[in-house]
């Protein structure tokens, strides 16, 4: 029998090139960030529908059964609840299972494995059991998916106690954020944001593609590094009004700031549980204006939460109401995709509206 | 609201299971096939699933109805084995009798009785490596009792008391102990299937040499995850033995529900081409013997075994419930399998190693026990009668570590609490 109780009988030595750096699309940042954690811990195993000899169907878990096996990287039949279920087990033995869900939009049959089991276990248990888990799954719009391959439920999750939510800009984010999710020893959910796995998306759909290949978080250490949960990024500085966003958005919302000419502050928050509280009430206090832009359906999605916040705690530094600029109340349609999108317009109008009587 | 376009053809009518008694009716259980205790053959442990279909029909039974034991399943085990047996079905008994009646007192909010099912659990736990590892239901308290778990903490636990090891963070009954191979029990039905699914690949994916169980009751095989653990087993042959504890009755819902009108449980194996074994519930043995034959299958490597435990929920689905409301009384007096703790001991007389004097002396000696102990635990509180854990743990084992915001809303509760005076304040 193994001892799997030894920390460093399975932690193998740090590689080599670990001060390297590779250009990388978020893909290959999610795969890298595996490999890794798979390298040093010979708990972690990968595993979900397609994941294993073919790679993915996003080819994010390539070439890893060909180097750690099919012991640790296999197929699994095509049942959520099992695939979370038998993760939440394997997570009791003491491994560190990082299950994929094909697309966000298939993650419902999940839902009591989630909710009621691996998000529930440290506390009924009163710490005797763990669910280490670390949820991958694609998730969002921008691609045609329509109603099935495009949804963002990242709010749902963000409701349950005991779950961690996760939601990474980049492909240098993704990796440090990933590697932190699967050390992490609570369950947590790593969206990945689809429409910005091969690039950075600028909100306009019939403009030129975008690679990651000029992109400063397209720069990816090779080997092992993390990015704290909970910690977000202020990844435009600015005086009038903040922005909140993640995912896609972040890009979006980039681009819109720089057509509008406004000197807004743009804070990625990377993860949506925790949040980095501290962030926003900095930036908020700062700019007096805070706007909230998430794909997601609007009602009781997590701008909800985060307008909330923000009125709590920044109510007397405001000069405008918090606004949100969201996808509609609808299910993703197909052909009117890009009307759904909280795109360049809708933000834009937003901006200006919020910036009126400045 | 009816399509008139097909006036040739009778109109459908939708099949509504109903039970065969209701309150009052004569029981009549003739119906109920019983095969003779020899008649069910056992099959070499390596044999393919594919070639004992009857199995999953059938009814493995060893006690025959002059109290020996008999059979290809007959595990012959010696005299002290069999005492051990019904002293640990007994304890669990006696245990489900007091705990029952401090609920009654209000003492707890809740329990829930295994009475009339003592063999699945103890039976299953005696075969059982003792570090091999249970996903348990609601009803399996029996483990726990065999495996030598202290009862005090199991009372601790019902009572949420001081000394409740799980910090009166889960409802009573739902036992965890991690040292003794007995995973927390969810109140969500079918969950800890397909986790027992993924211990055991966890386990053969490792090299270890241990098993898993699990056990869920026949209503609850009607869950989605039942059905994903199947799958899962069946995929990666995962040494796991799946328990489906056919007590005939979830809550009020009779074992129609959940199929039973239609085919075994035991046959739900057959379409995931796994071992299917059904057996008598009430015979301590034959859950015994099966359940060694699944763990020797298992741990040999030839994968899962879903085992049916022909059973009878004797009591009320838990404290909360009232059968008399939807079954006939009679059905447990008239149960064709009798009770297994009766049938036990009568087979220890029928080998002169038992008597009626020291089964008395025996159910004296558990009561006591149980009296004692409870005595004990209630030192440390029971549940409603003062604050047994600190306020601010109610925080504590959300995550590891604690976020912002529950630490904000810890600090609220602190101060409210304060302000207040109420007793809550008290440290």
């Amino acid at each position: 029998m193994n001892d799997i109780t030894t920390e460093e009988a399975r932690i193998a030595p740090t590689p080599e090139r670990e001060g390297d750096t590779a250009r990388m699309n978020m893909i290959q940042a999610v795969n890298s960030a595996m490999d890794v954690m798979m390298a040093r811990d010979d708990n972690v195993v990968v595993m979900g529908e397609d994941v294993g000899y073919f790679g993915g169907v996003f080819r994010a878990t390539a070439g890893l059964q060909n180097k750690y096996g099919k012991q640790r990287v296999f197929d699994t039949p095509i049942t959520e609840c099992g695939i979370i279920g038998v993760a939440v087990g394997m997570g009791a033995y003491g491994l560190r299972p990082v299950p994929e869900i094909q697309f966000a939009d298939y993650i419902y049959p999940a839902l009591d494995q989630l909710v009621s089991e691996a998000a529930r276990l440290r506390y009924r248990s009163a710490g005797e059991f763990t669910a280490p888990i670390t949820v991958r799954s694609p998730f969002g719009g921008g691609i045609f998916g329509g109603q099935t391959h495009s949804q963002s439920p990242e709010s749902i999750f963000a409701h349950v106690s005991g779950l961690k939510t996760v939601i990474p800009s980049t492909p240098y984010d993704a990796k440090g954020l990933l590697i932190s999710a699967i050390e992490d020893n609570d369950p947590v959910l790593f969206f990945e944001p689809k429409r910005i796995y091969n690039g950075p998306f600028d909100g306009h759909w019939d403009g030129p593609s975008k690679n990651w290949s000029k992109h400063p978080g397209g720069e990816v250490p090779t080997g092992y590094y993390r990015i704290p949960l909970g910690k977000a990024n202020t990844v435009r500085e600015g005086q009038d009004v903040t922005i909140l966003a993640y995912g896609t958005m972040v890009h979006v919302c980039q681009n819109v700031v720089k057509e509008t000419g406004v000197d807004a502050e743009i804070v990625d928050l990377r993860s949506i549980v925790p949040v980095d509280i501290e962030a926003i009430e900095e930036s908020v206090k700062k700019t007096g204006r805070c706007m909230i832009v998430h794909e997601a359906t609007r009602t009781m999605g997590f701008g909800a939460e985060l307008s909330a916040l923000v009125q709590e705690r920044c109510f007397y530094h405001l000069e405008a109401p918090v606004t949100r600029v969201t996808g509609f109340d609808t299910p993703y349609p197909h052909s009117l995709e890009w009307a759904y999108f909280p795109g360049p317009v809708r933000i834009g109008e937003a901006l200006k509206n919020i910036m009126k009587d400045a | 609201m009816a399509s008139e376009q097909r006036a040739n053809l009778k109109p459908l009518s939708l099949h509504v299971p109903e039970p065969k008694f209701r309150p009052g009716d004569e029981v009549d259980f003739s119906d109920i096939e019983v095969p003779a205790a020899d008649a069910a053959k056992r099959p070499d442990v390596g044999a393919h699933p594919d070639t004992f279909h009857e199995l999953s029909y059938g009814l493995v039974r060893v006690l025959d109805e002059n109290d020996r034991a008999v059979g290809q399943w007959n595990p012959r085990l010696d005299a002290d084995v069999l005492r051990r047996m019904l002293r640990n079905m007994a304890m669990t008994r006696a245990f489900d009798e007091r705990m029952f009646r401090a609920q009654r007192q209000g003492k707890t909010s809740f329990y829930m009785k295994s009475t009339g099912e003592e063999a699945v659990a103890v039976g299953a736990a005696m075969a059982l490596a003792s570090d091999d590892m249970c996903f348990p239901s609601y009803r399996q308290q029996g483990i726990l009792i065999t495996r030598n778990y202290p009862m005090i903490e199991m009372m601790n636990q019902i009572y949420s008391n001081k000394g409740d090891k799980l910090q009166g963070k889960q409802l009573p009954i739902m036992y965890s102990s991690k040292e003794d191979g007995f995973f927390s029990i969810s109140g969500n039905l079918a969950t800890q299937y397909p986790q027992a699914v993924g211990w055991a690949m966890a386990s053969a994916a490792k090299g270890d040499t241990r098993i898993a169980a699990t056990w869920c009751g026949e209503g609850s095989t009607a869950e989605g995850d039942f059905h994903s653990a199947c799958t899962f087993a069946s995929v990666y042959r995962a040494p796991v033995i799946l328990n489906v504890v056919n007590n005939q009755w979830a809550i009020s819902s009779f074992s129609g529900f959940a199929g039973a009108e239609a085919t075994t449980f035991a046959a739900r194996a057959i379409g995931y081409g796994i071992a299917g074994l059904r057996v008598d519930g009430n015979d301590a043995l034959a859950v015994y013997a099966a359940t060694l034959w699944a763990a020797e299958r298992a741990r040999t490597n030839q994968g899962p075994t879903l085992i049916e435990h022909f059973t009878y929920r004797a009591e009320g689905h838990s404290t909360s419930d009232d059968p008399t409301g939807y079954r006939s009384a009679q059905e447990y007096s008239n149960w064709p399998l009798g009770d297994p703790v009766t049938r036990l001991k009568n087979h220890l007389i029928a080998l002169g190693e038992w008597d009626e004097e020291r089964q008395e002396a025996m159910d004296k000696e558990c009561a006591d026990l149980v009296r004692k102990t409870q005595k004990d635990a209630e030192k440390n509180g029971i549940l409603g009668h003062g604050l047994h854990q600190p306020l601010d743990t109610l925080f504590e084992g959300v995550y590891e570590e604690m976020p912002w915001h529950l630490r904000e809303q810890q600090q609220q509760m602190m101060a409210e609490e304060e302000a207040s005076g109420r007793p809550w304040a008290r440290k």
